[in-house]
């Protein structure tokens, strides 16, 4: 599996992200430079987290213009993986490629912590290595992270089981004083309509390893490992 | 010529800014207020031309950049 992970100016998660898929995961794994329009040969692109463009007018709102987000947005609707992590959320959603928007945090501050979210769904190429229900401690960091979209883009998302994780106490309960920012249902990260493309507000790339004090991030990519070899798989037993 | 344009978060969208200032105003002895709600003024000066297209071109540019439709509607005038 080649993954490819974007630097924008004001990127300062991509070297976190690049860890921990090439030096814990031991994947080939490089960098794509924002003006780069070629994303080469890559199969899952991460958009990291940071302050891309010092989050200037909008978290990620300017970000979604550069040269190698036309390749990314080409590359998702050609049905390749994208995770987006924290400004990459923000980013893929000013982007259109999930829907909804991140807003400032219910309580105005800027939240570095260890949190808890529970994967709701293992129906997609980013958390099929976990079970349902599963609690993973993972940290946040920002300052715009309230999930809000129209009731009935809500919905929706229900409906079609396109909420992948969600804000939950340790034990897995989905409540309001587990919930860090304002997200409307606790949502931490969606996907698309076509399960591609996910974005979400915690950081598993810093919950990769347990020197770190936790590796349930780990799932996300050993999820992502896991369904590129199906994928082989069944391509191989249709050839 | 200049455009000067209003960015404001939708009414559905939850504005913990604007309370906050209220809370703000209210304990500083300010009373009467109903609501307070934050967004952003954007001023820019153009080199003039037809104000038509100007009104076509700001409008295409409120849309996909300066504002996000999901959470903030605008207005803007030229003047």
């Amino acid at each position: 599996m080649k993954f490819g992970v974007i630097q924008f100016p004001g990127s300062n998660c991509d070297q976190d992200a690049y860890h921990a898929l090439a030096g814990i995961l031991h994947q080939p794994t490089r960098y794509i430079w924002h003006k780069d329009v070629a994303l080469g040969d890559v199969d899952c692109v991460v958009v990291p987290g940071g302050f891309s463009y010092g989050d200037y007018l909008r978290t990620g709102a300017i970000a979604r213009f550069a040269p190698a987000m036309k390749t990314v947005i080409a590359h998702a609707k050609a049905g390749g993986l994208v995770l987006g992590i924290c400004n990459g959320f923000q980013i893929l959603c000013e982007a259109h490629l999930l829907p909804g928007a991140l807003i400032r945090n219910r309580g105005l501050k800027f939240i570095c912590d260890q949190i808890h979210v529970r994967v709701e769904t293992v129906d997609s190429p980013f958390t099929n290595a976990g079970k349902k229900g599963q609690v993973l401690r993972i940290p946040i960091a920002h300052g715009e992270g309230s999930y809000f979209a129209e009731s009935q883009v809500i919905e929706q998302l229900q409906r079609e089981d396109r909420i992948l994780v969600r804000y939950c106490d340790k034990e897995g309960k989905v409540t309001d004083a587990a919930n860090p920012n304002g997200s409307l249902d606790n949502i931490a990260g969606i996907c698309n309509e076509t399960r591609n493309v996910f974005g979400l507000m915690p950081h598993p790339e810093r919950a990769s390893e347990k020197l770190l004090g936790s590796d349930d991030g780990r799932v996300v990519f050993e999820s992502i490992l896991q369904s590129s070899r199906a994928t082989h798989h069944e391509t191989a037993s249709v050839g | 010529m200049k455009a000067k344009i209003i960015v404001m978060p939708k009414r559905t969208v939850l504005d913990p800014q604007g309370k906050t200032v209220k809370h703000a105003l209210e304990s500083m002895g300010f009373t009467g207020i109903k609501d307070v709600r934050i967004g952003k003024f954007m001023d820019i000066e153009l080199e003039g031309g037809n104000k038509a297209e100007l009104q076509k071109k700001i409008d295409e540019a409120c849309h996909k950049l300066l504002s996000n439709p999901v959470i903030e509607e605008y207005s803007f005038e030229i003047e």
